[in-house]
Order: C-alpha cells, then structure tokens, then sequence
C-alpha cells in the first residue's frame, strides 16, 4: 500500500470514529489526541477499522509513536 | 415521558418503535426519546397493547406527561390516564374508578412502600393488584413520572404517601412564586385547604427540589423549547442548539450539586506497575478488536471497590441516603462537539473484564451516537470520570446528584518511585474521589481509595 492509499485508509477510519472531523481538509500533521480529541477507546476503534481495512494489526508496544496523523498514514503505508 | 436523569425536565418523541395494536411487554422498547442531552430508546413499564399515542412526534412535553396509552387485555380499562390539556397539570395518578383486591402479601408491600391500596387500578386476575402495581405506584408517588416498575435491583426512592393530585389549586399569588421560584406545580404536594399548594409548600420544595432525584427543577427552558421541530434533519443550526442545550442542562445540574451538595475531596496516587504489565501481556497475544484499556482495569476497580463500600455507592433522595445494593457504574462520556453525559454500566461488579471492556466501547460508541436506553442515564449510582486519556493528571469531579461519590481517574504517567528501598521508574495515576458528606465521610472515603489501589496490584483478578 502506498503513502496515498494509506491516506485514504486512515481517513476513512477517522471518519468512521470521529464523523465531526472535516477529513477532506484535515491538516495531516494534526494530533490524534489533542487535535482530534480521540480518546483511548476511539484510538483502539481507529486501529480496529485499520486493521480490518488494510490488513495491518498494530501491536501495543507501537502505540506510542502514532501521535498524529501523518504518523499513523506513514506507519499504515510501511507495514501493509 | 420518563425521567432520563435528575436533571431532565422535558423530552420529546422523536420516533416510535412500536404502533397502535402492538402487543408490548414490559421492557420492550416503544420510543426514542429526545431529552435536551441525547435521543434515548424508552421501554414500556407496562404489558398490554398499545391502544393509542397521547403526544404527537417532536412535540416537547414535561416530564410526567403520559405519552402513549396501553391497555392491559381487551376488557381492561385504561392503565395510563388520559393525556393532560396543554399547559395543564400532568395527570400522574392512576384511575381511581377501581377498587382493586389485593393478598396480604401485596398489602404488606404496599403499607411498606406507603402506597394507598384503595386507589390502585389493579392489573392482574380480575383486576387483582399485583406487585407491580404496588412497586409502580410507589414510584410514582416518588415521581412525577407514568407508572414505571423499579428495576429490581435500583433503589426504590423514599416513598411518600400517595398525594391526591389531578388538578392542582393554588392562588394567582401562589403561581406567580412558582414562576419565580422555577418550581412547576404539578409537581407539588399541596398541604392548603383542599389540598391547595401554599406559598410554604413551595418554598420547601424549591429547596428539596435539587436533592431529589425524581423531582426535576423546571422553569429553566426556554419558550422555545415547545414548539421544537423533529429532529429528522440535524442541521448545523439544530446540532449548535443541541450543544447549547446540553450545556445548559449540565450547568444546571452542576450548579445545583455545588450549591445543595457538601463535597469533600481526596486523592491518592497509585501504582499500575503490575496492572500496566500484566495488560501488555494480555493484548500482545490479542488481536485489537478484544483488547484493554487502562480505563477497562481502573472502572473495574472502582466498581468492585463501591460494592465493598457502599457509602459512597448510592442515591441522597429527600434527606435520607439509601445506599444501593447493586453497583451501576456511570460512565462520564465526553461528546464530540462539547458536553457529557454519564451512562451506567450495569452490574458493573460483577462484569469479567472482557465484558466490562466490551460494554464500555459498545456504551462509548451509542453515547456518541444517541442511542442510550432510559435505564442507562436513569440507573447510575456513583459515576467515574476518566480525563486522563485526554491529558491532565487529576480530577476533581462535581458529583451528579442524586449520587453521592464521583471518582476521577488522570492520565497514566511515569514517575519515580521508591519499592523496597529502591527509586525505579513507574505508571502511575492519580485516583481522586469527590464524595458527599452528608452520606459518608473521609474515613469510608479512604478505605475506598485505597481499596481501589489493593485491587489494582491484583489485576488478573479484576
């Protein structure tokens, strides 16, 4: 999966947990949390909606370093 | 129109689930309700077809107003009174017309509950009294609400002797100081000459209004609010006005809690070594959809703590604190786009973990998306309130009254700590407990806290 396909992905998922955000003019460097206000729940929904649309499981341990946006798309785009 | 939560004060239908010539039992749900914080499934507290709808969708009405009709088999009358004219008093009693019978058990419940036999319509064999009958009557005696059986395992609010209301009489001078006062009169005792509501008789329930769970405060709305149209089109201007709503219906509510509630507050700082250790271990053998969160292991324990300390875990109704048996566990959800709302994991004690997880995410999610069910905002007996995932360490909440503890949860963060001696580096958080003192005291207060920090060492016997 490319970086652009992996964009589509995780917007798509974003729109599935947070229907409120604009993902069309979503700035990529955006925070997760404190940007788009997810919460812990929402992030593992986020990850949930990830995985069953790119295949891509994430474990614990990555958790941390998927703070924003452009992060996670980078992240989705290296490991499917 | 059921009360959602202390703090609602009108609601509407915005759909049906069912239609005239349905056959409903008890618990079925027959209605999405839209009070100002969310739309929310009603069920039916009666058996019987839905014969008729006594208000029309997206019309706003109070709450105690009868919204649908349901009779019992084809020869039973009417078990819902008839639909109050606009602006007049909710009919809140049953048909008097008939005298029912009832066994000596059902009369030891009813003069137990204070509920006056002789002017109950009975539902079972030939018109018997059942118990349900007695159980609805004492709510509603409680409550300006349609007959509503208790859920066996809620606290049954301080029953009161059945008032005779219908049509409620007061003077011009008594109804201008119920304006003034907020207070609606239908919800008023009178203790005047003909059961007539003095100007003594609402200004104690102006004051007992806010410690009562079953007496929403009125007046508040605005004129607007009656004539709402139907929430089928949720435009930008409906969703801002949804958001105002609901903040004023929390500031209400909290301003009530800081004025009639005495807080005390503590605070302790746990250790989650073991519990953030063992959760890893857990989900890395997990695929997302089942894992845990911190949050998951920190209701739990707060839950299992509340059943061992129930002080804190209950409702303050008229005075008296009843402590409850059963441990719901409200659940403050922020919504996106401003406001919260605090729905109950039911049983939450009793839950494994992986149930409690799964009914936190499925809680989370119908919160967010308006589709909680009247029990859940009606049933919670102490509330949790879990900022931390969005950043800050403590939390000092503002309890939700009737309720009388409101646990807060901060963000999980690494600090040192001195174990065995030694200084090592730890998650950590701060576990906070905003409880009333008129039901309970520092002491009680602690041994909670701390019991919660027991439980948590202990995680895989959450």
């Amino acid at each position: 999966m490319n970086e652009h396909e992996a964009r589509a992905a995780v917007l798509a998922a974003i729109h599935e947990v947070a229907p409120d955000v604009n993902t069309e003019r979503l700035d990529a460097n955006s925070r997760l949390r404190q940007d788009l206000e997810l919460d812990s729940l929402d992030f593992l929904r986020l990850l949930e909606n990830l995985a069953q649309s790119t295949g891509v499981s994430t474990p614990e341990e990555d958790y941390a370093d998927l703070t924003s946006v452009q992060r996670l798309i980078h992240y989705i785009a290296a490991h499917s | 129109m059921p009360s959602l939560g202390a703090d609602m004060e009108h609601g509407k239908v915005v759909e049906w689930l069912v239609k005239p010539g349905d056959y409903v039992h008890r618990g079925d749900l027959i209605a999405e309700v839209d009070t100002e914080k969310t739309v929310m499934e009603v069920e039916s507290f009666e058996e019987g077809i839905v014969a008729e709808f006594l208000v029309d969708l997206g019309e706003t009405v109070p709450v105690g107003t009868p919204i649908a009709r349901i009779t019992g088999t084809p020869a039973d009358g009417a078990l819902v009174p008839p639909k109050a004219a606009p602006g007049a008093t909710p009919a809140v009693q049953p048909p008097l017309e008939s005298v029912g019978h009832a066994t000596p058990p059902i009369r030891h419940l009813a003069h137990e509950l204070g509920v006056e036999i002789e002017h109950l319509h009975g539902t079972g064999r030939q018109g018997a009294i059942t118990r349900a009958d007695v159980e609805a009557a004492a709510e509603r005696s409680a409550a300006p609400a349609p007959p509503a059986a208790t859920p066996p395992a809620a606290p049954t609010p301080t029953p009161t002797p059945t008032p005779t209301m219908g049509r409620v009489r007061s003077s011009p001078r008594a109804r201008r100081l119920a304006a003034k006062l907020g207070v609606d009169l239908a919800g008023v005792r009178g203790t005047g000459p003909g059961n007539a509501v003095t100007e003594a008789d609402l200004r104690a329930e102006a004051l007992a209004a806010p410690l009562s769970a079953s007496v929403p405060e009125r007046g508040a709305a605005p004129p607007s609010d009656t004539a709402a149209p139907t929430a089928e089109t949720a435009t930008a201007t409906e969703a801002a006005e949804r958001i105002a709503k609901l903040r004023r219906a929390v500031g209400e509510l909290m301003a009530r809690s800081k004025r009639e509630v005495p807080h005390y507050y503590l605070s302790t700082t746990i250790d989650l070594g073991a519990a953030m250790a063992w959760m890893q271990r857990i989900n890395s053998e997990r695929p997302i959809a089942t894992r845990l969160v911190p949050a998951a292991l920190l209701l739990a324990a707060a839950a299992k703590a509340a059943k061992e300390v129930p002080d804190i875990n209950g409702f303050f109704i008229d005075g008296v604190f009843k402590p409850s048996p059963a441990v719901h566990l409200g659940v403050a959800v922020a919504l996106r786009g401003g406001g919260i709302v605090a729905p109950a994991l039911h049983d939450a004690d009793t839950l494994a973990l992986d149930q409690l997880m799964e009914r936190l995410r499925d809680l989370t999610v119908r919160a967010r998306a308006g589709h909680l069910q009247r029990a859940e905002m009606a049933d919670p007996t102490i509330t949790v309130t879990n900022l931390g995932d969005l950043g800050v360490e403590t939390v000092f909440g503002v309890i939700y009254p009737p309720q009388v503890a409101l646990v807060g949860f901060g963000r999980v963060v690494s600090q040192p700590r001195a174990i065995d001696g030694l200084i090592g580096v730890r998650p950590t958080v701060t576990a906070t407990l905003s409880a009333d003192h008129r039901a309970s005291d520092g002491l009680r207060g602690s041994l909670f806290l701390a019991r919660i920090d027991e439980l948590l060492q202990k995680p895989e016997k959450l």
